[in-house]
């Protein structure tokens, strides 16, 4: 086969692989895709375990050690058998505390510490980038398979490969900033891979097990009568492994990702429990025969990495070769884009963004977009760490040393364990423990594996390796403590996880924790019975429109207008503003982690609310002792809850009335005296035109049109009370017809400049959004616009007044904003303004009677929409949500009018 | 909302859910204890070992492991068939636990 075909199939295999994404992303965000949140998708998804070190490396581990391969798959059984004691703890505790990343739950679980953070971050990106470098190999090795030991194109393959994953996974992975949305596309994507390499790495088994050696006893004979026959067991290394791949499988970024980030579904557990071992022991399956078959049939060293490939080529199936070829390609793509999405996102939230909080200084949270930088710096992340996985393969030359980095940098992620599980399980862990624990098992991992890995020309003189530093012998890197004739990586393992965990317990022990500390480790810990949090901030005041306003910033305005509207509803309150209860507080702060981690988002909370973030209350849902009394106290809790909720309503309906009622007044008074004045005026003019003989013609004609223009200011005031007591008693037919909003639109703004011209104000539209169909009456919703933008000329007190129109489209119907760029409404108003003769200004000004607004939210309620005073704007914005089409008002309408 | 306190005995549903959790909680225990065992009998100097029964072991093992990980998980998925709420076990994940 002709290396251009080789790459044409690559290239439409990726092709297909965007399509794949692209489409599940359209399927997700048109809510339709249930199937992509099944447990079938999330079993496969988890495969990214399976990278090219094992699709192709299994193999040459058989072949060169026997049996010994399959503890790498080992591990990860024994997890998902574990499925109920650990997976539904991570899953559950990484749902209620939205978990971004591994650094993230260690930092949460540590009193949102930013330098536990940074620090299991670092270890992460010294873990991921040699394995980068790794599955590049890899797949730079398949294609010399193919283009016949052409290798000076090796570089710029290698160099294409990272190219093209950074484009793909920047494209598909930091779509979104919310970590809880998930990334349907990457996962989709995956779990094709999935596929792809399972039936891969079976069928090229199938075909030496049945076409080659005819069969499985025929089989069993071949593999008594090969080179490993003889089942070498190594007792230590066969335990470490397992234990080694265990905890890896735990604790890799991109496990941690797929395995709780990516979840969507506890349910989804029970059945990966089963189906992901399965998934395993078909992966593992094949691997002793093809080994065997390779070693039996192909030419003395030639490599065992590659059998998977050369086994069917050699044997003349070039086909079987091509899926053999793409199998090991989705392995180690799939590896490189889950691993960057999840050291990006620990990049961004522990390191990037506190240092650019800082740098910005008091005024971080009150300006700039928030998301825009946390977004560019995950691309950007992506980006720096496929590139050093790049550097890396050049440097290291992609000889020998690097097939024996995987195991190297699980033994590195594998230091988090002791913190990770400590923290989920015994609540006396502390910082300081999780702190010293990491470090020394950082050391120790650095110094006795990591540095000798690197060979000869690395960073250690042999002479170290022999003598140990400074000549103490005791200090040699594989043989610490004078220990010799261990396997390197258990020697590595066994120390580095002995001090990781003897300093994690001893500091904990002797280390007395914060009060943030406490408080996450009882929720992390109980959190089956603490799903609900007790505590995070103490009593503080803090205006709801600020946190709207960073909000916004964080989590773009769509998402938190619509949070804080329905948090004002469960409160009872209609708006976008609810109470900012110590609840409330705590729920924002957790949406906020699912975007940028616990850590950040605590740190951007803090100069808004101020003061010490824990009270005592919840010090005491802490302490054991407290216990009893928190039982008693929850049901008094419950229903203190529900009168807080009734008094609130009735305290903002009281002050509603009380309002209305001053209002009311001052309107009696303002009506007559609307009244009166053309009364008066209508009377004397009259009078004079009575007895005026004297009069001219032309006083009379204007005597006459006084009256006239006063009797029409009358009718005028008259209609509108009329109108809006109409709508109110739904007497009114609504004229229902099929139209376009910007139709709709431009008889208003029509209608407005011919109202007063006198006072321009700018009128910014977008066209094309507003091309949206509504069935809906054309008169009364021109007649809502007309009333908001004429509010605007009149009351927006801009220099150069401007008024924007936003159309959106939502499911089910449409919202338009009215912003413009005045000083807005005071939010102790913005409750009032939609009442009837409420006014905000002084009444000279207004010239109406304040009934505009009313008429405007009858007739939107009428049309089955809500009309809405819309707070953390540049002006005084007002949102109309309107359904597509008006029917069931309509019904309403008929049954009422029979 | 009734005091969560666990009671003394157990309706025999819920007594049966419990122990099929705590069957849970030993399974990974036993399947290391079994995927360890060739440990005891794979010696490099025994020549008894081969890579072909100790791969027979092995995959067998696993085989049974995966069958018996999914009757536990099947059964315990299942949802509570109307159980008073004064029996609840306080290690499932209940509806008044969602965030």
């Amino acid at each position: 086969m002709s290396f251009n075909i080789l790459v044409l199939i690559s290239l439409s295999y990726v092709a297909f692989l965007f399509l794949v994404a692209f489409a599940a992303e359209k399927q997700a965000e048109s809510g339709r895709g249930a199937w992509l949140r099944s447990p079938l998708i999330y079993t496969l998804s988890l495969s990214v375990y399976c990278t090219a070190w094992t699709f192709y490396g299994a193999v040459g581990y058989a072949a060169r050690s026997g049996l010994e391969f399959v503890t790498i798959y080992l591990g990860p059984t024994l997890i998902m058998l574990a499925w109920w004691t650990i997976l539904r703890k991570l899953v559950r505790i990484g749902r209620s505390q939205r978990i971004t990343s591994i650094a993230d739950l260690i930092s949460s679980r540590y009193g949102k510490s930013n330098a536990l953070g940074i620090l299991t971050t670092l270890l992460a990106v010294i873990g991921t980038t040699p394995y980068i470098a790794l599955q590049l190999q890899s797949v730079t090795l398949s294609f010399t398979v193919f283009s016949g030991g052409e290798s000076s194109d090796l570089q710029s393959t290698a160099l294409v490969v990272a190219a093209g994953l950074a484009i793909f996974t920047v494209i598909f992975g930091t779509r979104n900033l919310d970590a809880n949305e998930r990334h349907h596309g990457v996962v989709t994507a995956i779990a094709v891979e999935a596929v792809v390499k399972l039936c891969a790495l079976v069928a090229v088994g199938v075909f030496v097990v049945w076409y080659v050696a005819a069969g499985p006893r025929n089989m069993a004979e071949l593999i008594d009568e090969s080179a490993i026959a003889h089942w070498n067991m190594d007792g230590s290394r066969w335990m470490t492994l397992t234990f080694l791949s265990a905890a890896a499988f735990l604790c890799l970024p991109r496990m941690f990702q797929v395995l709780v980030v990516e979840n969507a579904d506890e349910r989804h557990l029970p059945v990966a429990a089963w189906a992901f071992p399965l998934y395993l022991f078909l992966m593992s399956l094949f691997v002793v025969p093809i080994a065997v078959v390779g070693l039996a049939f192909l030419p003395d060293g030639s490599n065992p990495d590659l059998f998977v490939l050369t086994v069917p080529q050699a044997l003349g199936r070039d086909g079987l070769a091509m899926l053999a070829f793409l199998g090991g390609f989705s392995s180690a793509t799939s590896m490189v884009i889950v691993a960057a999405i999840a050291v990006s996102t620990m990049v961004s939230n522990n390191i990037v963004l506190p240092i650019w909080l800082r740098a910005q200084g008091e005024g971080a949270t009150v300006s700039g977009d928030v998301r825009q930088v946390v977004l560019l710096s995950r691309r950007l992340s992506i980006a720096l760490i496929l590139g050093l996985g790049y550097i890396y393969y050049r440097i290291s030359g992609g000889g020998a040393a690097l097939a024996a980095i995987g195991l190297i940098a699980f033994a590195g992620m594998a230091q988090v364990l002791p913190a990770m599980l400590g923290g989920i399980f015994w609540r006396g862990a502390t910082r300081v423990g999780a702190s010293a624990g990491l470090v020394l098992g950082f050391g120790i991992w650095l110094w006795s594996l990591f540095l000798p890995s690197l060979g000869d020309g690395g960073l250690l003189p042999p002479h170290v390796l022999t003598d140990g530093p400074f000549g103490m012998g005791w200090l040699r890197p594989q043989a610490l403590f004078g220990i010799e004739g261990l396997d390197p990586v258990v020697h590595a393992v066994f120390w580095s996880m002995s001090f990781n965990v003897l300093g994690f317990v001893i500091g904990s022990l002797v280390s007395f924790p914060q009060p943030m500390e406490r408080l996450q480790g009882a929720q992390f810990v109980n959190v089956w019975e603490y799903s609900q949090n007790p505590g995070g901030w103490g009593q503080s005041h803090v205006e709801a429109e600020d946190l709207l306003i960073m909000a916004q910033r964080i989590i773009g305005p769509n998402d938190a207008q619509a949070l804080f509207q329905a948090e004002a509803a469960s409160q009872g309150k209609a708006g976008y503003l609810p109470e900012p209860t110590t609840d409330f507080v705590q729920r924002l702060e957790k949406e906020l982690a699912g975007s940028v981690g616990a850590a950040t988002a605590h740190a951007m909370m803090a100069p808004l609310l101020g003061g010490s973030s824990v009270s005592v209350e919840d010090l005491m849902a802490v302490a054991d002792e407290a216990q009893q009394i928190l039982e008693y106290s929850n049901q008094l809790e419950a229903k203190s809850a529900e009168l807080g909720r009734t008094a609130r309503q009735l305290r903002s309906a009281n002050e509603k009335l009380t309002a209305l009622s001053i209002q009311k007044d001052a309107f009696l008074s303002q009506i007559s005296h609307e009244l009166r004045t053309p009364m008066t005026s209508i009377r004397a003019f009259s009078e004079i035109l009575m007895d005026g003989e004297s009069l001219t013609a032309e006083d009379r004609v204007r005597y006459s049109q006084v009256i006239h223009d006063e009797a029409i200011r009358l009718t005028r005031l008259l209609d509108d009370l009329l109108d809006l007591s109409v709508l109110e008693h739904g007497q009114v037919a609504l004229n229902l017809e099929d139209l376009s909003l910007s139709k709709v639109l431009d008889r208003a703004v029509g209608a407005t400049d011919r109202l007063e011209p006198a006072r321009p104000i700018e009128i910014k539209r977008d066209r094309q959004t507003e091309d949206v169909q509504l069935r809906t009456d054309a008169d009364r919703l021109a007649q809502v616009f007309i009333n908001l933008i004429a509010n605007a000329k009149k009351y927006c007190d801009a220099d150069r007044p401007e008024l924007q129109i936003r159309v959106r489209q939502i499911k089910g119907g449409v919202t338009i904003d009215l912003v413009d760029n005045g000083s807005g409404i005071p939010s102790e108003s913005q409750e009032l303004i939609f009442e009837k003769f409420a006014r905000v200004s002084d009444t000279s000004k207004a010239g109406g009677a304040g009934l505009g607004l009313a008429i405007c939210r009858e007739i939107v309620t009428k049309l089955g929409g809500t009309v809405d005073y819309l707070p953390g704007q540049a002006g005084a914005a007002f949102r109309i949500v309107l359904p597509n089409t008006a029917q069931t008002q309509e019904e309403d309408l008929t049954v009422s009018a029979l | 909302m009734r005091k969560a306190r666990s009671p003394l005995f157990l309706e025999r549903e819920s007594y049966r859910r419990r122990r099929l959790t705590d069957a849970a909680r030993v399974l990974p225990i036993v399947a290391m204890v079994l995927f360890f065992i060739p440990v005891l009998w794979a010696t490099p100097e025994d020549n008894a070992s081969s890579t072909s029964r100790g791969g027979f072991y092995v995959f067998a093992i696993w085989a049974g492991l995966i069958v018996a990980v999914a009757l536990l998980s099947r059964a315990i998925s299942q949802p509570e068939k109307a159980v008073p709420p004064a029996t609840k076990d306080p290690d499932q994940p209940d509806g008044d636990e969602g965030s």
